[in-house]
């Protein structure tokens, strides 16, 4: 798996990076650009878009054509460049803030259109870059320096969001399951349509230190114990899946993808109005 | 024998943070001042798992 060129999809010059010591972020920027070589991406055919947050600064260290937008909009701007350029691989990072709260609207419009974007939100439970407050993926009944009497509000799962809302391949794995976490972000590049993957990953800073849930080796243990394959998550008992959650392969399947569709409704009306002098 | 071993490819990088030694399977790596070292590299079975739980690009998992 590891090829000794990976240096060359990094900024070399930008780095170290400014996340916190043991920040899950790395990590998965890590599976990201593995992703990449091992789908056999061409680096100059390939652009990478976020917004704001810890995870909006990803790009910032990554060797390719890149876009930092603004907050939530990473979707928004990568389906423009998309329309533009159909023939570019696009990589969307954002956060459960970013993806889920202020861009969810995008989120889920991006799914619904099924345009060939490949999107990693790295999901930490929190804000972290604005000091810990509580997000959409925030359990509930959990500390944040907006519920500091615990979260009233209910979780969202976003890899059944992205589900529901019709993307067509879904997985979702951890910081700890780094070789699925690749797998999985290779396979939904190669996807031809809208390419969800939740990277599940510890903010020990902010989620951790506030639920006092340890560090980053205590956070990464969690998620080896309640993060279950989806075959034996479905044999669990009722009240088990309540608490555990499943990783892995969610969904698959094949849909008309949104560029191909516009530009054959080009060509289908450029067609007429010949016909039609 | 394995064919592959860790090396230290950026050191000013280390945050100290410990994973890699967490996920290591065997005994490889200790902090040496806060710093990444390899201290028993023979024990090395090329595995590549620091490399890949690094999350500050500091190791590579190199042909011997
Ligand atoms: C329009 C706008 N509103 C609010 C903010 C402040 N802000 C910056 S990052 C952030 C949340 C980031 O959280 P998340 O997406 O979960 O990323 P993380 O930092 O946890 O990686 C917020 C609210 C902003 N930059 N722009
Ligand atoms: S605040 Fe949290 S998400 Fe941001 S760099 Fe630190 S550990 Fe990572
Ligand atoms: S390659 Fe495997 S055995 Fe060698 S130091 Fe890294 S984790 Fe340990
Ligand atoms: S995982 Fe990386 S940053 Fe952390 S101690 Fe090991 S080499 Fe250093």
């Amino acid at each position: 798996m590891a090829n000794p060129d990976i240096n060359k999809y990094y900024r070399r010059n930008k780095l170290p990076h400014i996340w916190c010591p043991g920040c899950g972020h790395g990590i998965i920027t890590g599976a990201i650009v593995r992703a990449i070589d091992q789908a056999g991406l061409d680096q100059d055919k390939t652009v990478v878009i976020s917004g704001i947050g810890c995870s909006g600064r990803a790009p910032g260290y990554l060797k390719f054509d890149t876009l930092h937008t603004t907050h939530g909009r990473a979707l928004a701007f990568a389906t423009g460049v998309k329309m533009a350029n159909p023939e570019l691989n696009l990589i969307v990072i954002t956060g459960d803030g970013d993806g889920a709260a202020i861009g969810g609207n995008h989120l889920i419009h991006a799914c619904r259109r099924n345009i060939n974007i490949t999107t990693v939100m790295y999901n930490n439970s929190i804000y972290g870059m604005t000091s810990g407050q509580f997000s959409p993926t925030t359990p509930t009944g959990s500390l944040a320096t907006t519920a500091p009497y615990g979260n009233i509000d209910t979780q969202f799962d976003v890899s059944n969001l992205a589900m529901a809302a019709g993307a067509t391949y879904v997985g979702r794995s951890t910081s700890y399951h780094v070789r699925e976490l690749i797998d999985l972000i290779t396979n939904g590049i190669k996807h031809q349509g809208f390419s969800f993957i939740e990277a599940v990953t510890h903010c020990h800073t902010q989620f951790g230190r506030k639920n006092d849930l340890g560090g980053p080796m205590e956070m990464m243990e969690w998620q080896k114990e309640n993060y279950i394959p989806v075959k034996a998550w479905a044999k669990l008992s009722a009240a088990e899946k309540e608490v555990k959650k499943t990783r892995g392969l969610l969904k698959e399947e094949e849909r008309e993808e949104y560029t191909d569709k516009y530009l054959a409704l080009i060509k289908q009306v450029q067609a007429g109005e010949e016909k039609n002098g | 024998m394995p064919n592959k071993k860790v090396e230290i490819d950026a050191p000013d990088w280390c945050k100290g943070c410990g994973i890699c030694i967490y996920r290591c399977p065997v005994d490889v790596l200790e902090l040496k001042e806060g710093k990444i070292a390899i201290t028993k590299p023979d024990n090395c079975i090329g595995c590549e798992m620091c490399e890949l739980i690094c999350p500050d690009f500091v190791l590579k998992v190199v042909e011997k």
